[in-house]
């Protein structure tokens, strides 16, 4: 096989918005109408004025995601699972401020 | 391969009704779901319910499993029964929380032909992700990581089977944890011609003997003596990037924190390097030892407890 010697060279999505409305829905195995309610609810805060012109970073498509996976697996409403979002968002950053401390138990 | 009793992962009887199923599977997913879990092997234990899940819920593939009857083990050496599936036709499926790319050889032996759900109507094939673990020098440096990945693919007999591949990706210099590389074309290939997804990795850094990252920064204890604490010295501290000379200001204490500018993560802007002081006393072994410090306390009228009051 061809490609599997190949390197692959990739485009890096970072913090600045990259990924297209219909991009990060395929990503998420959603449609772009989920993406809306998201940015509706305020879950993710694309960068660009009108919805055609919306692009997302790395970490909307990281909470995307996730909000995917909890409603999918707990029948979350999306309200449910944007509470869980922040939740884990902040144990998160709690985390690691106690890794940055040297006080992570992992 | 080995066989997998779904019965036992959901902690069920055969004779479960499927609303004992749903109940097993919903309080077995809040336990390991990857992303509220803590529990070791959560995103393993995830896939295995999602697996039996996805089975058992499903009518047709439950009968079909039920057939092989209860004589075997969970872990034992399987080989599907020659006539194996006649008769069963399974519904494109996809209900339950586990991905196609995460079930077993089990599964996908038993269950092969079957597509994911509305997957003919789409214009692209699915996207991809996984996660890669790199170094955190080759964020410094850039590099390539080879990684295997293990894929459905639809064989000449349109079944789909898991095949591993694997893969060479240039990691670019500057990445940064949880950012991701997207290597077009190499997710799910497109159905009926159409473009073949695409697949996002994630990154994320090995854990580094020396520096704890955070974003672009970097930061590191960086031990010194006593004397250099009080009366300032420069000493060498190491970066990712070769070792530098740093000035410790006089009357430091541990605790105290020296930013290294542009010595994190290179970039625009290049992340900074935190040196966060660590005081260290020297031991007294010996009598010479024992005499300075000795004298240090004659000497020095000094109460570390003195903001305590006592």
């Amino acid at each position: 096989m061809d490609r599997e010697q190949d390197l692959l060279t990739g485009s890096v999505i970072g913090d600045e918005g990259v990924l297209s409305i219909e991009e990060l829905a395929r990503a998420c195995g959603a449609e772009p109408q989920w993406i809306i309610e998201l940015v509706a609810v305020g879950v993710l805060e694309p960068q660009g004025a009108e919805i055609s012109l919306w692009r997302f970073r790395a970490a909307d498509l990281t909470c995307a995601r996730r909000v995917f996976r909890l409603q999918r697996d707990f029948d979350a409403s999306l309200d449910a699972a944007a509470v869980m979002l922040d939740l884990l968002n902040q144990i998160e950053q709690l985390r690691a401020r106690l890794k940055l401390a040297g006080l992570d138990v992992e | 391969m080995e066989f997998k009793d779904y019965y036992k992962l959901l902690d069920i009887d055969r004779t479960a009704t499927a609303d004992d199923i749903k109940s097993a599977y919903r309080k077995l997913a809040r336990k390991y779901h990857p992303d509220v879990s803590k529990e070791p092997q959560a995103e393993a234990r995830f896939k295995e319910i999602g697996e039996a899940y996805e089975v058992l819920q499903d009518p047709e593939k439950r009968a079909a499993y039920d057939q092989l009857g209860d004589r075997w083990r969970g872990g034992q050496e399987f080989t599907p029964p020659p006539e194996w599936g006649a008769g069963f036709e399974f519904t494109p499926g996809g209900a339950s929380a586990a991905e196609a790319t995460d079930y077993s050889d089990f599964f996908s032996t038993l269950f092969g032909n079957f597509s994911r759900h509305g997957a003919s109507t789409r214009t692209h094939g699915e996207d991809h992700h996984a996660k890669i673990f790199i170094d955190l020098e080759d964020a410094f440096h850039g590099g390539t990581h080879t990684m295997t990945l293990r894929s459905p693919q639809v064989d000449a007999q349109g079944r789909v089977v898991l095949r591993e591949r694997s893969l060479n990706v240039q990691i670019p210099k500057g990445i940064r944890e949880s950012q991701h590389i997207r290597l077009a074309g190499q997710g799910a290939p497109g159905i009926k011609g159409t473009t073949p997804g695409d697949l996002y990795l994630e990154i994320r850094f090995h854990p580094h003997p020396l520096y704890r990252v955070q974003g672009r920064d970097l930061s590191l204890s960086l031990p010194i003596a006593p004397w250099e604490a009080i009366l300032g010295a420069t000493v060498k501290a190491p970066t990712p990037t070769g070792v530098v000379e740093v000035k410790i200001p006089p009357g430091s204490q541990s605790g105290r924190k020296l930013r290294l500018k542009g010595r994190g993560i290179p970039g625009e802007p290049a992340g900074d390097l935190y040196l966060g002081l660590e005081v260290v006393l020297p031991k007294a072994d010996t009598e010479q030892a024992q005499q300075i410090y000795q004298t240090m306390a004659r000497e020095l009228a000094f109460n570390p407890r003195e903001a305590l009051g006592v």
